[in-house]
């Protein structure tokens, strides 16, 4: 018989993890103790629980496994929603473990007693509130298999303190059977030759891809099937970096934010395949409107997606990656070559982008950054502006990675996740793009960065407004611009210093080129405030 | 249209509220919901009335299976279904209207349950349309209180959801 927070942390050493992400509280103590006795498994403190969450999440994104953040119960638990919500939005495959009150008190409104299943149900793949301590073993091995398959996404295990403290015979199940939850892994075949002739068929076909294409790990198989079948790309925010920018079949990213040419190329093509792409509003505004006209064949590993913001002639559920397996297993005879044509001069056509005076003017800056970085980099923007023109302007090569929070636009997401990425692979490189509103968000973890000793570069778009809300304002509400303002403080340099981070600023675009030099060739973490104009434009 | 589903799910704590999370957020409009235990204990089935046109029907039933605790769901058409309610009536009944009001009763197939000196409490199980004929007859007597079940559907014939 064991002590089942020591059958807690076994099960976290059956499934392979090596770190978790947490704050620590009094009904998580026994997890904690157990943690300490065994040693096996490194313990991040984090300075907000949010971004345990979300250092998990970097950190899962990149083993593409899913990672643990751990907290107490009530705000510690409150405070990680928001991550939990982030990466359910973005199908990120977390296991959470949240301490609880005692079961005997449950429902007595305790001290720092919140129903946390509750309060999460809307937006986890699973919870489970443990009442019954023999059933941890089984409960953690669910876990994991439910936020690992099918699409993936976080789950919430709330363990009460008596529970924890409790005695149990320990096995960890070698696998696990639910009679109520059976992922689909292959494609229809039948509808895989309707996708290959709907392919050979078509004059102007495109291939959108999105995040699903990277929880998949389909990213070779997807390039591979580009190339194969002569069909031109274009991508959503979170498949971005699947294609490198200057891939001559890719055209960057779409939607109300996205590059003129990879729009231009999505009304004007006759067959859409989207893969692993949910046709979220941002990406698609109008999906009805799209789809007229045109031959909509939709892949995903969730069914509940396809047909849900699209009509769809070719539905197809099952994972990306043995679906373009098949794919590519197809004749395609048919080089759509005058359409790649019209793609080649679609894309030439760049623009231009003006500079003001005394400035940086942030996507300048972003594409220089991107190719003074390594093939290896993986870059982690914020939410806002500075999301915006890195998407846009960041050139990824082969092997370059990029992460955000397309679904929720979490600010405060990029300096966390960067930690959790690092983290996952110190042979990258990682940097964070943040804006001087969502930095401020996060900088609690430059505490956790100098803590973890981990090198990471932050840049901040320093323009003293939430520019984002400002532009919308502007353009919008007649210019009454309200709440946007965020001034000239803190001194980013002088703050990150009093952390212990070396810093600098840029404020012109004749000393970007050696700022950015210093930056990268810095072995230690580094912030880069970049002074930006105050209302710079997001496109 | 009105859309009536089936749908299997594991008979544990959490699940009702799950479901019907599940509707409300999804914006689904729901005109009963009713749920019980199977005759495999550990299973519960519900039955599920809602409105909606054909591309609602069809994200029920997708967000309903993509629950972890769901074990099967199965759209029910009209012509396949055979649909129950039970509804408890108290009526105002003097003496004198005692003598109709049973024969009421007695023609619609339901059963006086109870009775005072100024009313009469009737049980009937049937279909929702036999219901609404059922109550437009008793109704000049005056409804007191009505109680209700959701409708529970079966398939006609042989045909189960396993």
């Amino acid at each position: 018989m064991i002590r089942a927070a020591e059958a807690m942390v076994k099960c976290l050493e059956a499934e392979g993890i090596t770190t978790v992400y947490g704050y620590p509280g009094a009904t998580i103590c026994p997890f904690y103790d157990e943690l300490y006795k065994a040693g096996s498994i490194h313990h991040v403190l984090v300075r907000h629980e949010a971004n345990a969450g979300h250092e998990a999440s970097g950190f899962a994104r990149m083993t593409n496994r899913p990672a643990v953040c751990v907290t107490t119960s009530g705000p510690g638990a409150t405070n990680i929603l928001t991550a939990i919500a982030t990466a359910y939005a973005d199908s990120i495959p977390l296991v959470c473990i949240t301490g609880q009150v005692s079961t005997d008190q449950i429902g007595c409104d305790v001290f720092q007693e919140v129903d946390i299943t509750g309060a999460a149900e809307p937006f986890v793949k699973y919870s489970y509130l443990v009442k019954d301590a023999s059933r941890i073993p089984r409960i953690f091995k669910e876990a994991f298999y439910i936020a690992s398959t099918g699409r993936k996404g976080p789950v919430l295990i709330d363990v009460p303190v008596d529970v924890q403290n409790a005695l149990i015979e320990f096995s960890y199940p070698d696998e696990i059977r639910m009679r109520t939850y059976k992922p689909a892994f292959k494609g229809n075949p039948l509808q895989i030759q309707r996708i290959r002739e709907a392919v050979n068929k078509a004059e102007k076909p495109l291939l959108c891809v999105g995040g699903g294409v990277f929880l998949s790990g389909a990213e070779e198989k997807v390039r591979a099937f580009a190339k194969k079948a002569s069909v031109p790309v274009v991508s959503t925010m979170m498949g971005l970096s699947i294609f490198p920018t200057d891939d001559p079949f890719y055209l960057g990213m779409i939607g109300m934010h996205g590059l003129n040419s990879a729009n231009t190329a999505m009304n004007n093509c006759d067959t859409i395949i989207m893969v692993g792409a949910r046709v979220g509003d941002r990406a698609v505004r109008s999906p009805t409107f799209l789809a007229r006209n045109k031959t909509i064949i939709h892949i995903d590993i969730d069914s509940a997606e396809i047909g849900k913001n699209i009509p769809v002639d070719i539905p197809l559920v099952g994972d990306c990656t043995e679906i373009l397996t098949e794919l590519l297993e197809g004749e395609y005879t048919n080089d759509h070559a005058s359409w790649l044509d019209d793609i080649r001069e679609i894309k030439n056509k760049v623009s231009t982008n003006e500079m003001t005076e005394g400035y940086i003017n942030p996507k300048v800056f972003i594409r220089k950054l991107s190719d003074s970085l390594p093939a290896n980099t993986v870059c982690v923007a914020d939410v806002g502006q500075n999301q915006i023109w890195t998407c846009n302007n960041f050139r990824f090569k082969e092997g370059s990675r990029f992460l955000t929070t397309g679904g929720m636009g979490t600010m405060g997401y990029s300096i966390p996740a960067a930690i959790g990425a690092k983290m996952a692979d110190m042979s990258k490189e990682v940097v964070a793009v943040c804006g001087d509103g969502s930095f401020q968000m996060q900088l609690m973890e430059l505490a956790t960065i100098v803590q973890e000793d981990l090198p990471i570069k932050i840049i901040v778009m320093k323009n003293k407004r939430l520019g984002m809300v400002r532009e919308l304002q502007t353009v919008n509400y007649g210019d009454r611009t309200i709440a946007v303002d965020i001034d000239n403080y803190p001194d980013l340099v002088q703050l990150a210093n009093a952390y212990g981070i070396e810093a600098d600023r840029v404020t012109t675009m004749a000393e970007a080129e050696e700022k950015i030099e210093k930056l990268v060739s810095s072995k230690k973490p580094y912030l880069l405030e970049c002074n930006v104009y105050k209302l710079e434009s997001t496109l | 249209m009105k859309i009536t589903v089936s749908v299997l799910v594991e008979n544990h704590a959490g699940v009702l509220s799950r479901i019907s999370g599940l509707f409300a957020r999804r914006g689904f409009n729901i005109d009963s919901l009713a749920v019980g235990a199977t005759n495999d204990p550990t299973v519960s089935r519900m039955t599920i009335v809602a409105d909606g046109d054909e591309h609602t029907a069809q994200q029920l039933e997708k967000q309903l299976n993509k629950l972890v605790d769901t074990i099967k769901v199965r759209s029910l058409t009209d012509e396949e279904l055979i649909a129950r309610e039970l509804h408890l009536i108290k009526i105002n009944a003097q003496p004198a209207q005692r003598g109709e009001i049973l024969t009421i009763c007695e023609v619609m197939g339901a059963k006086v349950i109870d009775m005072t000196p100024a009313t009469m409490t009737v049980e009937i199980s049937d279909s929702p349309e036999h219901i609404a004929s059922f109550n437009a007859l008793i109704e000049g007597y005056g409804i007191r209180e009505v109680v209700s079940t959701g409708t529970i559907a079966i398939q006609k014939g042989s045909l189960t959801i396993k």
